[in-house]
């Protein structure tokens, strides 16, 4: 049985950023995954909403788990990223000041998720970036 | 080291109370969130000059049970309302960073 979730996620709402990732980190812990686990996926959906909220014009998370695996797919609705190559390198960023401001920036958001996550793809065009993201629960 | 230990030094005054029962590992120091999210390790302390209401989701997140926010640096409303949602301790000091590390280190 695959059990899902999903998730609003809108442009620069800070004061809510975070809460889907708390829901996946309440729900996870409930379901009795190991801590470390929790921990990368969390990690992931985390950067995965601050990009979203930060960067795109809003878009969604779904949380999808089933008994082998847990998958997670962030889209949002645009602009996209001009070049993947480049925001996967640790430390670049076209973060806003006003995001910067908040600590938020690092250019370490996309690298965290590939770091953390077992499986990470990533397409993206002007009409929005998709992010899938998978780990296997031994 | 438990948190309550802590604030016996009153240097740090308690803002927002969670668990003052937490234990303290150790303690972590940064204000680029990317960063402490992935590595600042469950139960140690977060020392930043961050105030806004993102860093208690960074807290919660990682199973930290306490932020020490340093050199007086202003706290938002909204930070203490989400804080106190979440059971996280706030705990706000004059001293920097490295001086609190010095003190949790030092025991």
């Amino acid at each position: 049985m695959t059990v899902s979730f999903e998730f609003a996620v809108y442009h620069e709402d800070y004061h809510n950023a975070g809460v889907a990732s708390s829901e996946i980190k309440k729900y996870l812990t409930q379901i009795g995954l190991d801590p470390q686990l929790i921990r990368r996926i969390v990690i992931c959906s985390y950067e995965a909403e601050m990009n979203v909220v930060i960067h795109s014009y809003g878009g969604k998370m779904v949380l999808l788990i089933d008994d082998n695996e847990i998958r997670l797919e962030i889209a949002d609705k645009g602009p996209g990223i001009p070049n993947i190559e480049l925001a996967m390198q640790e430390g670049y960023s076209t973060a806003p000041l006003s995001a910067r401001e908040r600590g938020f920036g690092a250019g370490m958001g996309l690298p965290n998720m590939k770091k953390n996550a077992d499986v990470f793809e990533i397409a993206s065009s002007p009409q929005g970036t998709v992010v899938k993201l998978a780990w296997v629960i031994i | 080291m438990k948190v309550r230990d802590l604030l016996i030094d009153d240097s740090f005054r308690l803002t927002v109370e969670g668990n003052l029962d937490a234990e303290i590992t150790g303690c972590y120091c940064g204000d680029l969130l990317s960063w402490v999210m992935s590595h600042i390790k469950p139960h140690q302390v977060w020392c930043t000059v961050l105030s806004h209401v993102n860093i208690v989701a960074v807290a919660s997140l990682t199973q930290v049970s306490s932020i020490i926010i340093c050199e007086d640096a202003p706290l938002e409303e909204a930070t203490l309302n989400k804080a106190k949602q979440e059971s996280i301790n706030i705990i706000a000091t004059s001293l920097t960073s490295a001086e609190v590390a010095r003190r949790i280190l030092n025991g």
